[in-house]
């Protein structure tokens, strides 16, 4: 692999010019990024707690990311919206909204780090994930869990982190019923992920062992991308 | 009587330490000018043809991705042969005594009296010595790329290393100090490389491992 890199970069060097859309450079640099996964699901903990601010430093009007416009975003109808659970759940029951907003809460006002550099502290309230896992019964063995999206988006996680105590589905953003714009009914904030991890308008949680896909990871961006 | 020659020798660790930090270093400040387009904290960007990462109109048509995916890729593996050339070179350095006995003593009287002599065309140079402002050049820039490792990983993983990022006044902070890093590696790389092509050997030198030339004019040490 280092063999590898090396020449790639050479390549690059001798010729002079940037070989980065050959596909036997992706696959070397995709080699780097699995083995950078591995790095990342080591260096994890559910213990290392992401840090948390005063409710002073949550930004009010946070910012909107998506590549449609905020006014392409799903809106999604309370009374029709039902939760699917697939894969190694024992109680795969649909879940209403009225059903998600009445699990146990908590508030947390964490930062949101962008893979494109910027940042944001926003304060999100909602349900522990690992405490709907548990709620709904699902295969804490399982390697992944999956998520599909009312916008198309889809991602994935690795169980430790769906399991970590900070891992929330997000019901509220800045104490408010979360806006359709920024993902209702709720979207799964990860403080220890990259803001693209954060799936919002989800539709589906699955469990599973075999790594689930990402819309921006199909698109060569790190699978575990945690921070 | 045999004409004095100076002499430059870099054994082999060295070089390979040498020219896979250089290519590192290339391929990070590349990919990281391009992840910085996309999110830039000063009021510039730099130009697509001079960062590292693809085709940025193909690949926004191919999907919606300024070739950004790429450059990360690029800059979170070339960051594994920048830490582990930076080491061999930091390590064989330190132990095979190169560092102390090349790029020592220096200081600050040196350093202003050999960058006035430069400035006036008056500093000679031999094969093999560095004078006071290459001495100090080359602690700045290990000093810098020590400053870019550690300011890269509170970037990279804010999280898990901290609170490592207090240090730079928090995660914007070692934002603006990992881009100042770059900023002082990009200068030194522009004064190494012209330095070179005005004194060629020393490129053979660091290329096969052993340059001379007779000697000529005076040493710096003379000048004192």
């Amino acid at each position: 692999m280092l063999r590898g890199g090396l020449s790639v970069g050479a390549l690059s060097l001798l010729t002079g010019c940037d070989l980065s859309d050959h596909d036997s450079v992706q696959r070397v640099l995709a080699r780097f990024s699995a083995w950078n996964d591995r790095v990342q699901a080591a260096l994890f903990s559910q213990r290392r707690l992401a840090p948390t601010f005063p409710d002073a430093m949550a930004v009010k009007d946070f910012r909107y990311n998506a590549w449609y416009g905020a006014d392409k975003a799903p809106r999604l109808d309370p009374a029709d919206y039902r939760l699917v659970l697939a894969g190694r759940i024992a109680n795969k029951k649909p879940w209403s909204v009225d059903e998600l907003h009445a699990l146990p809460q908590v508030s947390q006002v964490t930062r949101h780090v962008c893979v494109e550099g910027w940042s944001m502290i926003g304060k999100w309230s909602g349900t522990p994930l690992h405490t709907f896992l548990e709620r709904i019964g699902a295969d804490a063995t399982a390697r992944y869990v999956g998520f599909e999206c009312a916008d198309g988006y889809y991602e994935g996680i690795d169980m430790p982190t769906a399991l970590h105590p900070q891992t929330l589905m997000a019901f509220r953003l800045s104490d408010e019923i979360l806006p359709t714009k920024y993902g209702y009914p709720f979207k799964i904030r990860i403080p220890t992920k990259l803001g693209f991890k954060n799936p919002k308008f989800v539709t589906t949680i699955y469990v599973t062992d075999q790594q689930p896909r990402g819309y921006w990871t199909d698109r060569g961006y790190n699978w575990f991308s945690g921070i | 009587m045999t004409a004095l020659r100076d002499e430059q020798r870099h054994p082999l660790a060295r070089r390979i330490a040498h020219w896979v930090m250089a290519l590192s270093i290339l391929v990070m400040i590349g990919s990281g000018w391009r992840i910085y387009n996309a999110s830039p904290i000063f009021p510039f960007i730099f130009p697509d043809w001079a960062t590292l990462g693809g085709d940025v109109e193909a690949s926004l048509a191919r999907h919606g991705d300024p070739g950004v995916a790429s450059a990360i890729a690029w800059h979170f593996a070339a960051m594994w042969l920048l830490v582990a050339s930076y080491l061999l070179f930091v390590l064989w350095g330190a132990l095979s005594g190169h560092f102390w006995r090349d790029f020592l003593p220096v200081g600050p009287k040196s350093v202003t009296r050999d960058m006035l002599a430069a400035l006036r065309f008056r500093l000679e140079h031999r094969l093999g010595e560095y004078n006071a402002v290459q001495k100090a050049a080359y602690w700045g820039v290990l000093a810098a790329v020590a400053l870019m490792i550690v300011s890269g990983i509170a970037i990279w993983k804010p999280v898990q290393s901290y609170p490592l990022e207090i240090l730079f006044g928090g995660f914007p902070g070692a934002r603006i100090v990992h881009f100042l890093g770059m900023a002082a590696i990009v200068l030194f790389l522009v004064v190494h490389v012209a330095l070179t092509l005005i004194v060629p050997r020393t490129l053979l030198a660091m290329v096969v491992g052993r340059a001379s030339e007779p000697r000529h004019g005076v040493s710096s040490e003379n000048l004192r």
